[in-house]
């Protein structure tokens, strides 16, 4: 009898598990809430620090996993032992199951003292990632920007919002849309308020290097308290300069929140089902920090991506071809 | 008439209103400037800074934001012996900073 594979979510993780899975003859089937699998790379234009078009990673991993069942616009409502159950009442039966649920983006209008959908000209970076691949990044009424700013951590390190963790690649996001805004607009100038710069990654030190060096991007330790519109619809922020000790307050065209990466939105429904545990930050708990990081203390239920923590595209696509091993591995065992 | 009553200045470094065109001037002269991290490596080894309240990287951080008052009064404390560019984990000729700063803001 053929074994059941269910893999939750269609994002760069759950592709790869289900590449992984088909390597190894196993024909799994991935539930995507959407209506198009890609997960949020369908939203990005390029990606950090290589900066590689995201849809070539998206075709590469579209290519792979072109075998596997794809059912589309259908939500996991709760995981069993049997299976899962779907939003349409009906339940799917499964020997076992990847949770490759995702992330949520963090909803920058909650930090309402930075003014996003209050003023014209605060945007987010994914509204600047939408904007890139549109062709046009301009202010509200179609102005060039001549100044940006961007803020590091919104919705990131901050019990106001009960976000305490750090959403690990905004920074490196941040820097890499300086970068690319500057190379649109050499004229501009742009500025980057951070509380620490994370460089987590290979390549992402040098590129914030080059973004200094050769962008000349100005970088200034602080963060940015609150944001007012002025009467021509620019937006005037204050912060600290941390590294001088005084206040500091400037006029910019264009303000980004670099927004972070809060716990999908399923996580607390699954977190009912034996053997799925949510940390205190709401993502859910790997039955293990270091060798165990893509299972849960359920046999049959395994994770891959940043259903676990905030993690990279590479990162989770790692984790997709480990939960598959596992996978196989616990089916061979069956 | 003076009653003895002052206003306070506003602290804040207004980008705004601040004259950037030599901060401008010395990032082009010098990239790698613009390349500290504020780490302090160079203020902990300073000769000068260990004797007097001499902050090489305050100092260039306020230059950089186009705050020049009293900088090329506070570099003058600087006596050029470049154990901060023996520190520098960036690899800025940070004593060549020190020498640009106070060559642009001599006529200031």
């Amino acid at each position: 009898m053929t074994k059941k594979v269910i893999i939750i979510g269609g994002g760069p993780a759950g592709m790869q598990t289900a590449a992984s899975l088909l390597e190894m003859g196993i024909k799994p089937t991935i539930i995507e809430k959407s209506d198009r699998i890609g997960g949020k790379l369908n939203d990005w234009h390029k990606l950090f620090p290589s900066f590689t078009p995201a849809h070539e990673v998206l075709e590469s991993l579209k290519q792979k996993m072109k075998e596997a069942r794809v059912i589309t616009g259908t939500t996991v409502e709760q995981i069993n032992n049997e299976g899962v159950s779907l939003n349409d009442g009906s339940i799917m039966e499964a020997d076992a199951v990847v949770v490759a649920s995702g992330f949520n983006l963090f909803r920058a209008e909650l930090k309402e003292e930075l003014g996003y959908t209050i003023y014209d000209n605060v945007y987010t970076t994914v509204d600047i990632e939408r904007m890139l691949n549109e062709g046009e990044v301009a202010m509200k009424d179609g102005r060039t920007p001549q100044r940006i700013a961007f803020l590091h951590c919104v919705g990131s390190r901050d019990e106001k919002v009960n976000q305490r963790h750090c959403s690990k690649v905004c920074c490196v996001t941040g820097v890499k849309q300086a970068m690319e805004l500057k190379g649109m607009f050499p004229q501009a100038e742009v500025y980057n308020f951070y509380m620490d710069i994370r460089m987590f990654g290979p390549g992402y030190e040098e590129m914030y290097r080059r973004a200094q060096e050769e962008f000349n991007i100005h970088f200034v330790r602080g963060r940015i308290s609150e944001a007012s519109e002025t009467i021509d619809r620019r937006v005037q922020i204050k912060a600290e300069d941390t590294l001088i000790g005084r206040p500091l307050k400037m006029t910019v065209d264009m303000l980004i929140l670099i927004v972070g990466m809060t716990p999908g939105e399923s996580n607390r429904e699954f977190s009912k089902t034996n053997g799925i545990e949510l940390q205190p930050s709401g993502f859910v708990a790997p039955a293990d920090n270091f060798t165990r990081n893509t299972c849960s203390n359920a046999k049959n239920i395994f994770y891959a991506g940043t259903v676990t923590a905030p993690k990279n595209i590479g990162e989770s696509i790692n984790e997709g071809a480990v939960a598959a091993q596992q996978v196989a591995k616990y089916l061979k065992g069956l | 008439m003076d009653f003895g009553f002052s206003i306070s200045r506003p602290r804040a470094i207004d980008l705004d209103k601040n004259d950037l065109s030599i901060s401008r001037n010395a990032l082009k002269k010098m990239p790698e400037f613009q390349a500290c991290i504020g780490c302090g490596g160079c203020t902990a080894t300073c000769t000068a800074g260990n004797l007097t309240q001499f902050n090489f990287r305050k100092v260039h951080t306020l230059v950089r934001r186009g705050d020049y008052q009293n900088a090329y009064d506070e570099m003058n404390k600087c006596m050029l012996c470049g154990k901060c560019r023996l520190v520098c984990p960036r690899g800025i000729n940070t004593r060549g900073v020190a020498m640009m700063i106070k060559r642009l803001l001599s006529e200031y």
